[in-house]
């Protein structure tokens, strides 16, 4: 089953196959619903210091759907590392249940964890390459690890990935042979080798540079696109989750703090932690912009245009209309991956606030009175 | 000139010089084979059941720590000594190049187990917890990853392991173990023939010199780093 090519769109949710994993580990049960959610169930974990417990993540609820990127933000030691590693078990929990497409992964066994392990895939920061295998070797290596294909399958399959990954060239390679980004690429390669429906990344870009990094990001969303696999992305980069992921999910000190689609988060985050993490990523020093903000005269507002609304000339007539008169105190114009957002700070002065304030909601900008 | 070295070299006899040569290699040979084939399973357990590792096993790694330990910890001449009613039970004689093998084994096989263990630490645990993700079982770590990946390392232990295995050899000698360093107590020591000593000397020099060449260049060539 499943051996042919990859469609070129996503997998159908009602395809009619169970994933390879739950029929190898025995489990040929979800034939009727999408793949692999991955389903977090007041799911903690500790560990043992000294005698004492020490906590790494607090009992968490979670659900990350199929085909979706889901970024996992966090300074160092808030626990996204573990989080990452609970999913694939890793690390085992200490409490509280995983589910992956219904089935509690925490009670697997050895060989049914092993089974379910080859559904996903995982990079990382540093590769974790074998130096002493060839870059087609290194991505072969998972596919003979299963011993269910055969020379022939993996030789295709290598030959394939290698295509998909722009590394035809350096089939024959060693790892030490590589740049970064191009150990990364055989990185991800050989984590889609068998075929994966979950891709696990743990700062899969943080070793890598900017531009490195943007061709990697680039990398994990076409395969997210064509291959519809779930993509769970830990990193510290607010940018990267920006760029790619969905949904996002903010860790502090073993928490989730916050957690919404990554337009609702970025663009109106609540807890202090996104804030500062929103600010980093737009270089923002907020003790400056409150200088700012206080020369500024007037109504302070702070504007969020998205998807349509970023290219409308609205600021003009709006100005026109009210006779409100604005000054830009900051302002910045990108995208939430697809969607493009602008994001304005402007006083206002004169003129009538109050058809202003109307006739901006009305074109669908969100409005923020910040003084 | 050929008087000259006749004169010199009075008291050697080639052809017992050659003989005790290959004694030598054989004893060499046999016994690092066999501490390798014994080593590298226990260098390997030792890693596997340490803190913090697969299969960690804290009871089991201080049994095997500690016997490795002791052997390590015995002076090879005691060993030889205390080693000579084993040796006759496991195969007949405690003399010779066959009698010499056994407390040769004893002495390298723990020797190389923890140049085995210490070069599986070298290994990136990143690259074990890979390995592990993609669903490998221990076994396969362990020749899949850990093995190939530590290498390089294991041949300069096999190389560190054979030139120790040499001295020891020659230490037999004092046993009636034979090869070179029989032939170098017997008559350059006993007999104050000075000509065999500086011979059976440089010969295990060059031996020692070629082993080491020999061990630099695999690893060398198995380095992929």
């Amino acid at each position: 089953m499943c051996k042919g090519n990859y469609p070129h769109g996503r997998h159908a949710p009602n395809s009619g196959l169970a994933p390879e994993w739950a029929i190898i580990a025995g489990f040929n049960r979800c034939t009727h619903k999408a793949l692999t959610v991955i389903v977090f169930d007041q799911v903690q974990k500790s560990y043992q210091v000294e005698g004492r417990a020490i906590p790494a993540l607090h009992p968490t609820d979670m659900t990350i759907e199929t085909g979706e990127v889901f970024g996992i933000v966090g300074h160092s030691g808030a626990g996204k590392s573990t989080l990452v590693r609970l999913i694939n078990l890793l690390e085992p929990p200490s409490g509280g249940r995983i589910l992956i497409d219904d089935e509690n992964i925490t009670h697997y066994s050895a060989s049914e964890l092993r089974a379910f392990r080859r559904k996903v895939g995982m990079i990382f920061q540093h590769f974790n390459l074998l130096s002493s295998k060839t870059v087609a070797d290194n991505i072969a290596f998972p596919m003979k690890l299963a011993g269910i294909y055969s020379k022939a399958e993996i030789r295709d399959r290598v030959q394939e990935l290698l295509a998909r990954v722009s590394l035809s060239d350096h089939a024959n390679k060693y790892p030490s042979q590589l740049s970064g980004g191009q150990k990364q690429r055989v990185g991800i390669a050989r984590a889609l080798a068998c075929r994966p429906t979950i891709l696990l990344c743990d700062e899969a870009t943080s070793a890598l540079d900017p531009q490195t990094t943007q061709s990697v990001l680039k990398l994990l969303a076409d395969i997210n696109r064509e291959l519809g696999l779930t993509i769970v992305l830990i990193t510290h980069e607010m940018d990267v989750v920006r760029r790619v992921c969905d949904r996002v999910a903010v860790m502090d000190a073993g928490r989730v703090v916050e957690m919404g689609p990554v337009s609702e988060v970025f663009l109106h985050p609540q807890h202090p932690t996104t804030r500062d993490f929103v600010f980093e990523s737009e270089s923002i020093d907020s003790a400056e912009m409150q200088e700012d903000l206080q020369k500024a005269k007037g109504r302070i507002m702070r504007l969020t245009f998205k998807g349509d609304a970023t290219y409308k000339p609205l600021l003009g007539s709006v100005a026109r209309e009210s006779g409100v008169d604005f000054s830009i105190l900051s302002g910045r114009i990108d995208h939430i991956k697809d969607t493009p957002y602008g994001q304005l700070t402007l006083s206002l002065v004169g003129g009538d606030l109050d058809v202003a304030m109307s006739a901006l909601k009305a074109a669908d900008v969100h409005v923020e009175v910040l003084r | 000139m050929e008087a000259l070295m006749d004169g010199l070299l009075s008291n050697v006899d080639w052809s017992e010089i050659g003989l005790a040569s290959w004694d030598t290699l054989i004893m060499v040979g046999m016994s690092l084979l066999f501490s390798v084939l014994i080593g590298l399973p226990i260098g390997v357990l030792l890693f596997l059941t340490g803190k913090r590792q697969l299969l960690e096993q804290p009871a089991a790694y201080a049994v095997l720590s500690f016997v490795v330990n002791v052997l390590r910890s015995v002076p090879f001449i005691i060993l030889l000594i205390v080693m000579i009613p084993f040796t006759v039970m496991l195969i007949g004689t405690s003399l010779g190049v066959a009698g010499a093998i056994p407390p040769l084994v004893a002495g390298g096989a723990p020797f190389f187990a923890r140049l085995v263990e210490t070069s599986l630490r070298e290994v990136d645990r990143g690259i074990i917890e890979a390995t592990q993700a993609m669903g490998a079982s221990v076994k396969q770590i362990v020749f899949g990853a850990l093995l190939p990946e530590a290498l390089p390392g294991i041949i300069a232990g096999i190389t560190v392991t054979a030139i120790t295995l040499v001295s020891y050899a020659a230490m037999s000698g004092v046993i009636g173990g034979g090869g070179l360093g029989d032939l170098a107590i017997r008559f350059g020591y006993q007999r104050f023939q000075t000509d065999v000593m500086v011979i059976t000397v440089a010969l295990l020099v060059i031996f020692v010199q070629v082993l080491q060449m020999l061990g630099d260049r695999l690893v060398l060539h198995f380095s992929r780093k």
